[in-house]
């Protein structure tokens, strides 16, 4: 069969890759201060100074966005390495062994994995209170369960397979076993997994900072932009459009490289 | 089906349930901040607190007040706002749902109407132009965030060429023809990302179908491939999109949390957002629970019909 090239996974890897590096500049280094006023500037349309505009405090709207999705990208980061770690030590303990501390982990798991994530990070919020680290929290304990499942499901599937077993019978420890034997077989699906995480992780953030629950004024992160932007939509549309955009591209990235991943799973 | 089966997911449903109830009860009664002091003010009089206490209930035991905020929850009584003093909270929902209600319900039917044709061809025509564009558009449709969506619909169709006028909600129930008018616009918000993820779900749950058997008997025996389509495959191929649909459902209802705040619908989104932010917890709690028990009623009936419409699960089960 002749090799197709995975353009999801290409293009997805490019588009993700390039934010990246434009939030890691933007932590050192952007075209004016983020946070910086200038009252003769208020609410300016794109323009040589002003590549992006400016919005209604007269900050340039490109820092500000350089600045911010630094910001959204640490929250997504985050949140999916507590989800991965936390759901990769809950599935491939309770896989490993199973009896009943597995059935009941995983009738919490569907419970938590029937719930719409923006209704439960809310319910987290509201006794957490507000502010980037409580957000971090309640988004990565919520990737928790999809993690598990899939630990969980890798460990059911190879725990009486005969490479463990033999690993078993020359005296292999039990952690070794479920940390270096069986674990790597379930990379790409993890991977998958964490890509498919950003993105939900991406548009929680800018979904609880939109709604003033997530980041705190005066940082910068994109939902929170887009909350600002709300209030001026009428004089300054670019102040919505420039965030918003930078949001569907960086959730554009990681879906497709969900998809790229998939496809390189069904091979 | 089997009156077992159905016993079995009623009792996983009232456990689900009372999980739920237990877990919000304990979480709202843990968080630091005093309940009495922050519905009194912080000038209130050691008496004034400690007999509100009283009153409230918070000195019982926990088990006890958990058992009487379920039975009169049980009731439909929910307890007072903190934030508008003398409405229960059973005011303000009554008064927010039909909101939410049109606009889930409205989505939802945009969605199917939608979807189904859309995913259809895209089965038909695998592999060419049609279903490459779909499939193209899905894919950037679904990175788009439902309330920035809202926002550029209220940016284009509100403040440009005037289609409606943002923030002026008309009532349901005075003007229902123009609160649907109204409408339109946040639906299409919540329904777009949606469309998309049942277009493609509804795509590959058919193409699974296609390589079916019973497919290349029908074929075989001269079945025009339309009428395999319609006639055969159709049937088959929705089963899985049934328990794909209750999960839309879910985020339906999730996605108009955020959306109402866009758009200023009076719904319950907006109701719980501003409770959260005036930390008026028995609003809060009542919601929560609400919208929960609507996900996991709606899952049991999922999991019920499922029986019924493919004879497979039944006999495995």
């Amino acid at each position: 069969m002749k090799k197709q090239r995975n353009y999801n996974l290409i293009i997805g890897l490019a588009l993700t890759i390039a934010l990246a590096l434009m939030a890691l500049i933007g932590h050192f280094w952007t075209p004016c201060s983020p946070t910086a006023m200038d009252a003769s500037a208020v609410n300016l349309a794109p323009c040589l100074k002003y590549p992006l505009g400016t919005d209604n405090f007269g900050r340039d709207i490109l820092s500000r966005i350089m600045n911010g999705s630094g910001i959204t990208y640490l929250v997504a980061v985050c949140t999916v390495l507590i989800g991965a770690v936390g759901g990769t030590i809950i599935g491939a303990f309770t896989g490993y062994f199973g009896g009943i501390p597995d059935e009941i982990v995983m009738r919490l798991n569907d419970v938590l994995l029937s719930f719409p994530s923006v209704l439960l990070a809310l319910l987290f919020i509201s006794f957490l209170g507000e502010g980037t680290a409580n957000l971090i929290l309640a988004l990565g304990v919520l990737f928790i369960p999809s993690f598990a499942r899939i630990v969980r499901s890798e460990m059911i599937r190879c725990r009486d397979l005969d490479f463990v077993r033999s690993a078993k019978v020359t005296g292999v420890g039990t952690l070794r076993i479920i940390f270096a034997h069986i674990l790597p077989n379930s990379l790409v699906s993890m991977l998958t997994s964490a890509a498919i995480g950003f993105n939900n992780a991406v548009l929680a953030e800018a979904s609880m900072s939109y709604l003033g629950l997530g980041v705190q004024p005066p940082h910068a992160s994109l939902g929170r932009m887009l909350s600002e932007a709300q209030s001026c939509l009428y004089v300054a549309p670019w102040y919505a459009i420039a965030p918003g955009v930078t949001i569907i591209l960086m959730i554009l990235g990681f879906s497709l490289i969900s998809e790229g991943l998939r496809k390189v799973q069904n091979h | 089906m089997s009156l077992q089966y159905f016993i079995r997911k009623f009792i996983t449903l009232i456990l689900t349930l009372l999980l739920i109830t237990l877990l919000t009860f304990t979480a709202f009664t843990i968080i630091p901040g005093d309940a009495a002091i922050s519905k009194l003010g912080t000038d209130a009089t050691e008496e004034q607190v400690e007999a509100l206490r009283e009153e409230l209930g918070f000195n019982d035991p926990l088990p006890l007040r958990y058992i009487n905020w379920l039975t009169s929850a049980l009731h439909g009584d929910f307890g007072e706002s903190y934030q508008y003093s003398g409405v229960t909270v059973a005011e303000l929902l009554t008064a927010r749902f039909p909101v939410t209600l049109l606009l889930a319900t409205l989505s939802l039917i945009l969605i199917l109407v939608v979807s189904f044709p859309l995913g259809m061809l895209c089965a038909m025509y695998t592999g060419k132009w049609p279903d490459t564009l779909i499939n193209q558009l899905s894919q950037i449709t679904m990175a788009v965030p439902a309330f920035f969506l809202g926002m550029m619909m209220t940016w284009l169709f509100g403040l440009v060429l005037k289609w409606f006028q943002p923030g002026a909600f008309i009532d349901p129930f005075e003007d229902f023809i123009g609160c649907v008018r109204y409408m339109i616009f946040p639906t299409i918000a919540v329904a777009l990302p949606k469309i998309a993820m049942v277009v493609k779900f509804l795509r590959n749950s058919i193409l699974n179908e296609l390589h079916q058997d019973y497919v290349r008997t029908a074929r075989s025996k001269g079945v025009r491939s339309l009428r395999v389509l319609y006639g055969h495959v159709l049937k088959n191929a929705l089963i899985p999109v049934i328990t794909f649909l209750a999960m839309i459902l879910a985020e339906i209802l999730a996605g108009s949390i955020v959306v109402e705040q866009v758009f200023g619908l009076p719904g319950m989104g907006r109701l719980l957002i501003t409770s959260i932010s005036a930390r008026d917890y028995p609003v809060v709690q009542a919601i929560v629970t609400y919208i929960t028990t609507v996900v996991v009623l709606i899952n049991f009936i999922v999991d019920v019909l499922y029986q019924f419409v493919d004879p497979r699960v039944r006999t495995t089960s």
